[in-house]
């Protein structure tokens, strides 16, 4: 067994158990700590592919941002988790059942399925020689060109959607003070300030 | 040596326990969408997988853009999960059904 294979079994022994460990475990916290331990074993196995872009993405995008965010909003919001874990029990067996019959079908597909005879034929965008232009570059090469407007509409699904989530979670709250620059500006020194001349032992 | 379908089986087992996440945590909405990250996750692992394979670059594009889609479900998700733990004081899937109209 070389190194890659090795490598291999780690990152996919890895992968399944902190995806497993992120349903079942009872802390939120906990859940996203092993999303980040599966997203990152899982671009170990995109290295090993020979994805090295994507492999990048994957921690910048989803370690970095995606469960940030998760953890963030685990932090936020002041649920009583262990009140909402207590059922946990109770929908095992169906939620058992449905993997288990998923698992099967899937085993089943796997049985049969065999490669087309001609995809080799039907290939896109055939992967360039390493020598010749390394993945990031291909990739590069491929996106700007001939995927253009798909990576244009990415841009407006981010665009939208981080317009999306800024609309859902702004409020106003009405209840506190806050600076209002334009009456500010308005105010009038003449209108604000009264002078008195106040006479000496008598006062106001 | 490594075959596809090494591949192939890690991401069907990621995917059947993102189902099972989806089923067993009926209450929780965040471990919900964890649970669809990792369907993602494995998704991507396939198409990978494939183009790394069949030597075709087209899967890994795919994979950015299932990214992109993934990383925006998130993001406004969570924030329908904010906005509707602010007015309901949970985040219990079965008051959900309140939200109508």
């Amino acid at each position: 067994m070389g190194f890659a294979d090795f490598a291999f079994y780690l990152f996919a022994i890895v992968v399944v158990t902190a995806g497993l460990l992120v349903v079942v475990s009872r802390n939120p916290v906990h859940s996203v700590l092993w999303l980040i331990l599966a997203f990152l074993s899982s671009a170990g196995l995109f290295v090993l592919l020979g994805a090295e872009f994507v492999a990048m993405l994957m921690i910048i995008v989803y370690v970095g941002a995606v469960a940030v965010l998760f953890l963030f909003v685990v932090m936020m919001l002041d649920v009583d988790f262990a009140e909402l874990r207590g059922e946990l029990a109770k929908f095992v067996p169906l939620a058992g059942l449905i993997g288990v019959i998923l698992l099967m079908e899937l085993a089943l597909v796997f049985g049969t399925w065999t490669g087309a005879e001609n995809a080799a034929a039907l290939r896109d965008a055939v992967t360039p020689a390493l020598e010749e232009t390394q993945n990031t570059a291909a990739l590069g090469q491929l996106i700007y060109t001939k995927y253009i407007y798909l990576f244009q509409a990415a841009g407006l699904i981010l665009l939208v959607a981080m317009i999306g989530a800024i609309v859902l979670t702004l409020r106003h709250r009405p209840d506190i003070k806050r600076q209002n620059v334009l009456s500010q500006i308005y105010r009038d020194p003449a209108e604000q300030m009264e002078l008195k001349d106040v006479k000496p032992g008598q006062g106001l | 040596m490594i075959g596809l379908e090494h591949y192939l089986t890690v991401a069907a087992a990621l995917f059947v326990i993102g189902i099972f996440g989806i089923f067993v945590n009926r209450k929780n909405v965040i471990i919900i969408l964890m649970s669809i990250e990792l369907m993602l996750l494995a998704v991507n692992i396939n198409f990978v997988a494939f183009s790394s394979y069949l030597g075709d670059l087209t899967g890994q594009v795919f994979t950015l853009f299932v990214l992109t889609v993934a990383a925006a479900e998130a993001a406004i998700g969570l924030a329908i999960l904010v906005c509707f733990f602010r007015t309901r004081g949970s985040i219990a899937v079965e008051d959900v059904n309140v939200m109508k109209g």
